[in-house]
């Protein structure tokens, strides 16, 4: 299990580099059009061919990867670290705190947060740089990210604020946000820190979604959501093979990410 | 031993005419509806898939001939519209019958109308015909000749009655009761619709053979185009009516004998600028978009030749004007296509003010020109189109973002807060009088999308296009009709209110065991002539 481990810790910090040299790799960059090569099959000249605008796909690809493993990882600390703040003061304090938390929780479960997605892209300005627009999906998805671990963490929170040690350390005089800060939220570390690594692909996904829904990403800039568009409809598929390679890649890259945050001491257990 | 032979032949001659026949008679013709018909009832169809059922069933006063546009005589042997395009007087064929065997009478043209014109049956086919406040004189001069009075002009009047399928009066099925060449004999909700031969269809081809050919049409429902376009290429349904380009392209590599591009159709796609006084844009931004010169830089600098290539795999022209070249009498021939210039645009924009500086370009005041495009999501066409433009104008300094929205947000940012920068829709045109886009083109009218509802026109072009669009409307001679409606057409591509991009093709495809298919850009494209169809078992 461990030389699995390692082998998707190498793959991740291989597709992270790679995309990282993506100026270097591809100069021409994601947006150019090559408007006399358009859906054009992998060539020496564009290794994965060309999208049917006649962009780039290896380009786009490296730099959609570069978005998608930049920016997931950035949302999925903020919905752990909401996740930590609502879901861990509400186990710790418990009573009627952890009953109304964990009802806000219950209800942002119930959300449908589609709806609520396209619904909040359609009140933002419409004149925002792509960049921006990058930003604010995943800052959304971090938003509404947190409600899921919120429960997995309110319930560590409880089992530790009944824990031995933390009714000691309340009988050595240690009360409030010390108590907290102190000895509730490093006890929560571990559940964070699986929390965070699971939020990671669920955020990939939740992108790639919303770029086949057309919703996520702004044009020119690519994600894997707007890569993957390419694979709706029956037409892409079958005579086109490269078409399938962000497919892969994400699927190379979902699968390293379970398998890097998974604790080998379980699994041998 | 002279008449053996001569028997002989008569006896061949005899086999061969049942077999032809048979041949002809025998066929059900397949294909997909994309949605649940919602009615069954010809006056209160509003979408398409119950317009196919109206179209294949319904039996109409005139039917405007798809392939040639023009009017011919259906259930009506001849009609007289009145000057003032107020009053209609037909002249029925006798001899008729609905399909469950009651006779059809003048009765059930009043019936029909009045019906139509019911303000409580709200019916969206009777939408055309109300010009004006008053009630819908109907008067029974004979046996076979009724006037249809209107309380006020309406537009091209004769053409509108393609549109209505006259119902029995008398007949207990109500609307089952048909005039059109089949009937609907069975529907399985979410699954299909059979439609079986009308016994009672009036007409007949050339050679005195009852029409239809076919015996009937299947038309299953089926959402799916992909689903669609596998069960064409397995031989479970005949033909797909509009296809896309991509699926075009697709089948044609394996298929080529069964698609069918007719040329450019009535649809155009197009961007406009907002030019609502009211509109929440900065000042700087609403000059912009309310110069002609702006506009206009806008058009020159876009590659429509590219758009067409690339977005629509060549199955598409570069548009001229507000009017398709797909229809024939109303596409003004003068106009020239705005040719793509980069330097002739940036021209243009230099006599407003602008500066390209730096790979950038900038008002009088500084301002650097930055604006939005939305389109509707899932549109992957239009989605296509707006990236080729932000390339384009990026070329002349304009930084454009693309913005794709939900249809209900957009419309919403469009009709109601009017904050939107730019617009990249469509237009599905149906009618291909100028009559049709009445909404579109008076500055008063709601639908006047880049600044609609205007309490007075706000610019000496838009009175110049109200009045020749009412000139057009109120005149009887076509001659002079078209001569205003050019006019309209010259103005629009000069002052850009809407800058026209491309015209989509019409795309079909029909399966080689259809026999009498001719393809057309009208709707329905494949099957409007269904009658005269007839498939090879």
């Amino acid at each position: 299990m461990r030389t699995w481990r390692t082998l998707a810790c190498i793959v991740l910090v291989l597709v992270v580099g790679v995309s990282l040299a993506a100026n270097w790799l591809t100069p021409a960059g994601y947006a150019k059009q090559y408007r006399e090569a358009v859906a054009a099959p992998p060539s020496h000249q564009h290794w994965l061919g060309t999208d049917d605008i006649g962009r780039d796909r290896f380009a786009r690809l490296l730099y959609g990867t570069r978005i998608s493993l930049l920016l997931a990882p950035a949302a999925a600390l903020l919905s752990t670290l909401m996740a930590a703040l609502i879901g861990g003061l509400a186990g710790y304090l418990g009573g009627i705190w952890s009953r109304a938390a964990m009802a806000v929780t219950d209800l942002f479960l119930s959300l449908p947060w589609l709806f609520l997605l396209i619904t909040m892209r359609a009140l933002m300005p419409l004149n925002v740089a792509p960049l921006v627009s990058v930003l604010v999906t995943f800052l959304l998805l971090g938003l509404l990210g947190w409600s899921s671990a919120a429960r997995v963490l309110c319930s560590s929170a409880t089992t530790l604020r009944n824990s031995d040690f933390v009714r000691q350390a309340k009988a050595s005089g240690i009360q409030g946000s010390r108590l907290f800060w102190i000895h509730v939220l490093p006890n929560l570390k571990p559940v964070l820190h699986a929390q965070f690594w699971i939020s990671i692909p669920v955020f990939i996904l939740s992108e790639a979604n919303l770029g086949i829904l057309g919703l996520g990403v702004a044009e020119p800039l690519p994600s894997w959501g707007s890569l993957l568009k390419e694979l709706e409809g029956m037409v892409s598929v079958g005579d086109e093979p490269w078409k399938f390679v962000p497919l892969i890649l994400l699927i190379i890259v979902v699968t390293s990410f379970q398998l890097a945050l998974s604790n080998p001491d379980e699994v041998a257990a | 031993m002279q008449t053996n032979w001569k028997r002989k032949i008569a006896i061949s001659t005899l086999c061969l005419m049942v077999l032809a026949s048979s041949a002809l008679a025998q066929g059900t013709l397949r294909f997909c509806l994309r949605w649940e018909p919602k009615t069954f009832n010809p006056l209160q169809v509003e979408e398409d898939a119950s317009q196919a059922i109206r179209y294949l069933t319904g039996g109409v006063l005139v039917r405007l001939n798809r392939q040639t546009q023009a009017l011919e005589p259906g259930l009506a042997e001849s009609w007289t519209v009145s000057k003032d395009s107020k009053q209609i007087t037909f002249k029925l064929r006798g001899g008729i019958s609905f399909s469950d065997g009651t006779s059809f009478s003048t009765e059930d043209v009043a019936y029909t109308v009045q019906q139509l014109m019911d303000p409580a049956l709200h019916s969206p086919t009777g939408d055309s015909f109300r010009s004006g406040p008053g009630n819908v004189e109907t008067k029974i001069i004979s046996a076979t000749e009724i006037s249809i009075t209107f309380p006020a002009p309406v537009a091209a009047l004769d053409r509108q009655f393609d549109q209505v399928a006259i119902m029995s009066r008398h007949s207990p099925k109500k609307e089952m009761a048909v005039l059109g060449p089949f009937m609907v004999a069975d529907y399985k909700p979410g699954s299909m619709v059979v439609l079986k031969k009308n016994p009672n269809y009036w007409k007949s081809d050339e050679q005195g053979r009852k029409l239809p050919y076919l015996d009937g049409v299947e038309l299953d429902i089926q959402p799916n185009r992909d689903v669609e376009l596998l069960r064409l290429k397995r031989n479970e349904i005949d033909l797909i009516n509009t296809l896309d380009s991509d699926y075009y392209d697709k089948l044609e590599a394996t298929s080529p004998q069964v698609v069918h591009d007719s040329g450019p159709s009535l649809d155009s796609e197009f961007i406009w600028f907002n030019q609502v006084a009211k509109s929440p844009l900065p000042p700087f931004k609403k000059n912009w978009f309310r110069s002609a010169n702006f506009r206009r830089a806008i058009s020159e600098a876009i590659n429509r030749d590219d758009m067409a290539k690339i977005v629509f795999r060549g199955h598409a022209k570069s548009a001229l004007g507000p009017v398709s070249p797909a229809n024939k009498f109303w596409f003004d021939d003068n106009l020239k296509p705005t040719a793509y210039s980069a330097d002739a645009a940036l021209k243009s924009l230099q006599a407003d003010g602008f500066r390209f500086e730096n790979g950038l370009l900038k008002d009088k005041d500084g301002n650097e020109v930055v604006f939005s495009i939305i389109t509707n999501s899932g549109n992957k066409y239009r989605e296509r189109m707006a990236t080729m433009i932000q390339e384009d104008l990026q070329k002349i300094g304009i930084h454009v973002n693309v913005v794709t929205l939900d249809f209900p947000s957009l419309i919403q940012r469009m009709t109601q807060t009017f904050d939107y920068e730019a617009i990249l829709l469509g237009f599905t045109n149906v009618g291909l009088d100028p009559n049709d886009q009445m909404n579109v083109w008076l500055s008063s009218s709601e639908n006047h999308q880049w600044n609609p509802s205007e309490k007075t026109p706000e610019t000496a072009w838009e009175v110049d296009i109200d009045k020749l669009m009412r000139a057009q409307a109120s005149s009887a001679d076509p001659k002079k009709r078209k001569e205003s409606f050019d006019h309209v057409q010259e103005i629009v591509v000069e002052q850009a209110p809407f800058i026209y991009l491309v015209n989509r093709n019409a795309l079909s495809a029909i399966s080689t065991t259809v026999h009498g298919a001719n393809p057309v850009v009208l709707a329905p494209q494949t099957y409007w002539n269904a009658e005269r169809l007839s498939v090879r078992q």
